[in-house]
């Protein structure tokens, strides 16, 4: 998974920052990584480790998504068809929030972090704008049809893969989700952001009714015929050419 | 030789018809597409678009995959696998689950220089309002390309399995 992290300004000490980023993401992957044979969350699911020998971090991660199914009805729920717990819905989101606390933490004011086109945005960018943020077309990878004036705040996409895909309804598991393509949603932050556009993009159809309903987010779905569909309040995101 | 050559002109030409017959279709599958848009309250009938086939296995692309860059960057092109010959190359329509997906591969000097997408879907109608009961007002749009410059964009990060076999089908009749 590709890892972005752009701070603006001349400041000692911002490559030393950086590289604690990617470290910190090394550590969630080498953790969290349900393809990872060595990863704790694969030795959990081999059953080699009991609940209380679980790291103080999995534990968090397991107290959230238990928490973010309730506060979805069901629909997020890292209980994979194979049986096996994938929290993957969630870690990433997670993962780049605490990343951007490491660099608010190290005094940095004005940066982004991408992990797999998920992003965490703060302050502005180089040229003391907001940040643009593009959706990229699903059907067309270089080609971006929104772009967002974002300020701190989180964007994320759920979305189909190369590899059929990547999240299925938790409710009807045999049942591929074939309508939307996209759905990209804006909140407060990242782990926000992704884990109610993991559980929104699993409702298929009205997912973005899900999202319309969340108060302080904005969703912006496209479906299989190229045809978007955006929450009331998305407009106020959307850049507007000067 | 003659021969070669008319057969090959033959099949680019029945791939044209074929890809002007199947944009066709598309369009006029569309206006269903967007009825089935309008009702969003989770109680309609199975779409009446065409049932999209059961893809196929996940045996390796005969072409390299575009390899996906942590920054935008330019469009990844796909490495040639050998030597093609100069033209223009249409492949077939392939099902992306969420529609149909062609690809035109443009072969310069024997190497690819361009992929251009023929069928995707991007030419539906401008924005309308839907309503469904008990729901708000939410617009919808057909997505169009944007031209202004963005730090960094959010999505899928990999390439559409469909994009591939399309282009490999464009390619094999470069070959």
């Amino acid at each position: 998974m590709p890892v972005t992290v752009e701070v603006v300004g001349e400041k000692s000490g911002t490559s030393e920052a950086i590289n604690k980023v990617f470290d910190y993401f090394k550590y969630v992957d080498e953790n969290f990584s349900p393809f990872k044979e060595t990863s704790e969350l694969s030795r959990i699911n081999r059953g080699e480790i009991k609940r209380d020998e679980w790291s103080d971090e999995m534990q968090v991660v397991f107290m959230l998504s238990e928490k973010t199914k309730e506060e979805t009805d069901g629909y997020f729920d890292i209980a994979a068809p194979d049986g096996k717990l994938n929290p993957s819905g969630l870690v990433k989101g997670w993962a780049i929030q605490n990343a951007a606390h490491l660099l608010r933490n190290g005094g940095f004011s004005d940066f982004y972090v991408d992990a797999g086109g998920d992003i965490q945005a703060c302050g502005k960018n180089s040229r003391g704008e907001d940040w643009k943020i593009g959706i990229k077309n699903p059907f067309k990878q270089e080609e971006v049809v929104k772009v967002l004036d974002i300020k701190s705040e989180g964007v994320a996409t759920s979305g189909t893969y190369i590899r059929g895909q990547h999240i299925y309804n938790p409710k009807d598991k045999g049942k591929e989700l074939t309508e939307v393509v996209s759905l990209t949603v804006v909140g407060p932050n990242i782990y926000e952001a992704d884990r109610f556009a993991t559980a929104a993009f699993a409702m298929g159809p009205k997912g973005i009714y899900f999202i319309e309903n969340l108060p302080g987010f904005e969703g912006y779905m496209i479906d299989k015929n190229g045809l978007a569909t955006e929450t009331s309040g998305f407009k106020k995101h959307v850049h507007v050419n000067a | 030789m003659a021969k070669k050559f008319f057969l090959s002109l033959s099949l680019i030409v029945a791939f044209c018809i074929y890809a002007i017959l199947s944009q066709a279709k598309d369009v006029y599958v569309a206006p269903s597409g967007q009825t089935n848009g309008l009702n969003l309250s989770g109680n309609t009938t199975p779409t009446p678009n065409p049932a999209p086939t059961e893809p196929p296995p996940s045996t390796t692309p005969p072409i390299p995959a575009p390899v996906p860059t942590p920054a935008p960057a330019p469009a990844p092109k796909p490495k040639p696998a050998g030597q093609y010959k100069d033209g223009s190359y249409t492949g077939s329509v392939a099902d992306a689950y969420y529609g149909y997906v062609q690809v035109k591969a443009i072969i310069s000097g024997g190497k690819i220089t361009d992929v251009r997408f023929l069928n995707y879907p991007q030419d539906r109608g401008t924005s309308i309002e839907i309503n469904t009961q008990a729901m708000p007002y939410l617009t919808q749009e057909a997505i169009t390309a944007q031209n202004a410059n963005v730090d960094v964009v959010s999505g899928a990060t990999e390439t559409s399995r469909a994009f591939r076999e399309s282009l490999a089908a464009a390619l094999a009749l470069a070959k």
